[in-house]
């Protein structure tokens, strides 16, 4: 049938036509954005400068529990016995004894060095990135105590959702080989 | 002459002591010298995954859609295609469990495009724009079996129910709602909601919310009766993917010669895209034809205007999800009565020393914008119903039993109901 054959040949044209626009579109688009690729991944990580300490981090996280965990700079840290991270406030007993400490699962371990002084260390099984203990050693210690996301545990979301609950804005998108942003840390 | 360089060297030298000083008296308890030889503990963080990982997944990507657009369309074989949908759920989907992927990827796209502060990752933009390419020459031979949400609906699929034609139709204006939301919100800096609301990803990471395991399970649930919800009346990136589609390259054919009209297929394809036949005579006349033209070229235009109107109206409400207008409006509202309690972000914001002013205008600028969004992605939706329509009216000339390119999966089902083989028409 001449008359369908003409029909379908201008069917194809139309649709060369749209290929070809197609191609130039998205040739286009990944000409346009050439200067805004970059070649490394990007992971998510929080600002310690910036962190607030809110307690969204172990509530927003996509994964139970929280991949966002306190690491301890022991570069900074005081060795104080009475810690601000590990007493609750108003603590009668320097002791060990659950109802002094701050941390909600008891993830940080004290540990006697010598007179006066205390190691604290975090027990990341435990910790479920509250920033609790944080809050408190920024208050009253060092600030050696800092949330962190923990690369090994993080999925790297597209979007970090504690990122968009995040009220202090201390998510971005960091490059893959300098993924962490604590302060304070000396590079032996 | 040396002499003022010592000078200055040592000026310089002492500033950076004094800055040191200063940062030490910063530290309230300066750090002990312990006497026990006690050796203080490294601190130690493990490390992000390697970028060479990153271009490893972009080789697989484009391993699998090469090796399942050569079985589609070569070797016309579903079992190859199953085999492809189990290693990319396992692959894209348990072991990299989903980010990030080509559904995803098009917010990045969108971010890099109207923020100037994100820059895109290479990954992202290559799992954005191979699949297109891909899709313009094969089809959707990505949808088919590479994405490991379509894979996963499809291999659970037990007995596929046939939607009925305007229910389809119906349902299948969803997804450009939700590329269209996806898209204002991930140009405005909100979110991103295609990752938020993606009802895979907890699976493939057992680990979720309550409510997204609850819809996650729906969708897993009504994939066993009904093929791919997820893909036909959700997924954005589908829509882009269909549109390509329609004028693919070498799409697949139901037969791999010349269809024989024996009706055997016609009831095959799970997701409904099997188009009869459709002969001049069912086919409008010419003054019907050109009256529907001029009717059309009224109501499609009125349609996109009120879309918009609409849409426009409906930019406070959908502002009032982004977290600087949220954070503005609480603290206009907080002038008026200051009792009560101050939020998380109210605290923080006070506390970042940022001026009140600044937040504002940011705020306001971010609400214009989504007034010209709501506008677009109003006019955007009405044209979709308008073209929606139109399609539901217009017959084109359709000699054999086809799939629609739009629509078409590449799913390679209805290939096996084909009786006319290659081998027949050689040897005739
Ligand atoms: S959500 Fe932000 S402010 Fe809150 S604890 Fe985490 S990083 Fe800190
Ligand atoms: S207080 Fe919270 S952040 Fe600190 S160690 Fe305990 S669980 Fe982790
Ligand atoms: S990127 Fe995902 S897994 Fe990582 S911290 Fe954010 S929400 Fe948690
Ligand atoms: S290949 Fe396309 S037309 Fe055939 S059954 Fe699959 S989706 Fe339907």
């Amino acid at each position: 049938m001449d008359h369908s054959g003409k029909k379908t040949n201008r069917r194809e044209f139309i649709n060369k036509c749209y290929r070809y626009s197609v191609a130039v579109g998205v040739t286009g688009l990944v000409g346009g954005l050439t200067n805004k690729i970059v070649a490394k991944d990007t992971v998510w990580q929080l600002d310690p400068t910036k962190c607030t300490q809110c307690g969204k981090c172990a509530t927003n996280c996509v994964m139970t529990p929280s991949a966002i965990k306190c690491i301890h700079v022991y570069d900074m840290c005081g060795y104080c016995d009475l810690c601000g991270g590990y007493f609750r406030p108003n603590s009668k007993e320097l002791t060990t004894g659950a109802e002094n400490q701050l941390c909600p699962t008891g993830a940080i371990k004290r540990k006697y060095v010598e007179d006066p002084f205390f190691q604290y260390e975090i027990d990341e099984e435990l910790c479920i990135g509250c920033g609790i203990c944080v809050k408190g050693c920024g208050a009253f210690g060092n600030g050696s105590l800092q949330l962190q996301v923990n690369h090994d545990l993080c999925k790297n979301c597209n979007q970090c959702t504690v990122a968009t609950a995040c009220p202090s804005n201390a998510f971005t998108r960091v490059p893959a080989d300098e993924p962490y942003l604590f302060t304070g840390y000396k590079k032996q | 002459m040396k002499k003022w360089l010592t000078l200055i060297t040592l000026f310089i030298a002492m500033c950076l002591q004094g800055v040191e000083v200063g940062a030490q008296q910063q530290q309230r308890f300066p750090k002990p010298e312990f006497e026990s030889g006690y050796t203080q503990p490294v601190t130690t963080v493990p490390a992000a995954r390697a970028d060479f990982l990153a271009y490893l997944d972009i080789l697989i990507l484009i391993g699998a859609l090469a090796l399942i657009s050569w079985l589609i369309l070569k070797k016309r074989s579903r079992r190859g295609v199953t085999w492809v949908s189990v290693f990319s759920l396992l692959y894209f989907g348990f072991f990299r469990q989903g980010c990030v992927c080509s559904v995803g990827s098009l917010q990045n796209i969108t971010l890099a495009l109207f923020r100037p502060e994100y820059s895109i990752p290479l990954s992202a933009l290559a799992f954005f724009v191979i699949p297109v390419v891909f899709t313009l020459f094969f089809g959707r031979t990505f949808c088919a079996g590479v994405c490991p949400f379509g894979a996963l609906q499809d291999l659970i699929l037990l007995r596929p129910l046939l939607l009925k034609k305007w229910l389809q139709k119906l349902l299948g204006l969803i997804p450009f709602l939700y590329l269209g939301l996806a898209i204002l919100y991930a140009a405005t800096a909100t979110d991103f909601i295609i990752c938020r609301y993606d009802p895979f990803i907890g699976i493939f990471r057992f680990d979720a919310t309550f409510t997204m395991f609850i819809i996650g399970g729906i969708f897993l649930f009504v994939s066993l009766f009904v093929a791919r919800p997820y893909c036909r009346f959700l997924c954005p990136y589908g829509v882009l993917l269909s549109w390509v589609s329609r004028v693919s390259k070498y799409h697949l054919t139901i037969s791999p010669a010349s269809c024989t009209q024996c009706r055997l297929c016609e009831n095959a394809c799970p997701v409904g895209a099997i188009q009869k036949p459709m002969t001049e005579k069912n086919m409008e006349s010419r003054p019907t034809a050109v009256k529907r033209f001029m009717l059309l070229s009224f109501v499609l235009p009125a349609m996109v205007v009120l879309g918009g109107w609409t849409g426009a109206n409906f930019h406070e409400r959908l502002s009032a999800v982004n977290p600087k207008v949220q954070l503005a409006h609480e603290l206009l509202a907080g002038k008026d009565n200051n009792s009560g309690e101050a939020s998380d972000e109210v605290t923080a914001f006070r506390s970042s020393g940022k001026p009140v002013e600044e937040l504002y205008s940011e705020a306001a600028g971010l609400v214009r914008e989504f007034y010209w969004g709501g506008w677009i992605l109003g006019g955007f939706i009405g044209l979709v119903f308008g073209l929606t329509l139109t399609g539901l009216s217009v017959f084109r000339y359709r000699e054999e039993y086809s799939p629609h390119k739009g629509e078409c999966v590449s799913c390679a089902r209805c290939l096996a109901y084909c009786p006319v083989s290659v081998k027949d028409i050689k040897n005739r």
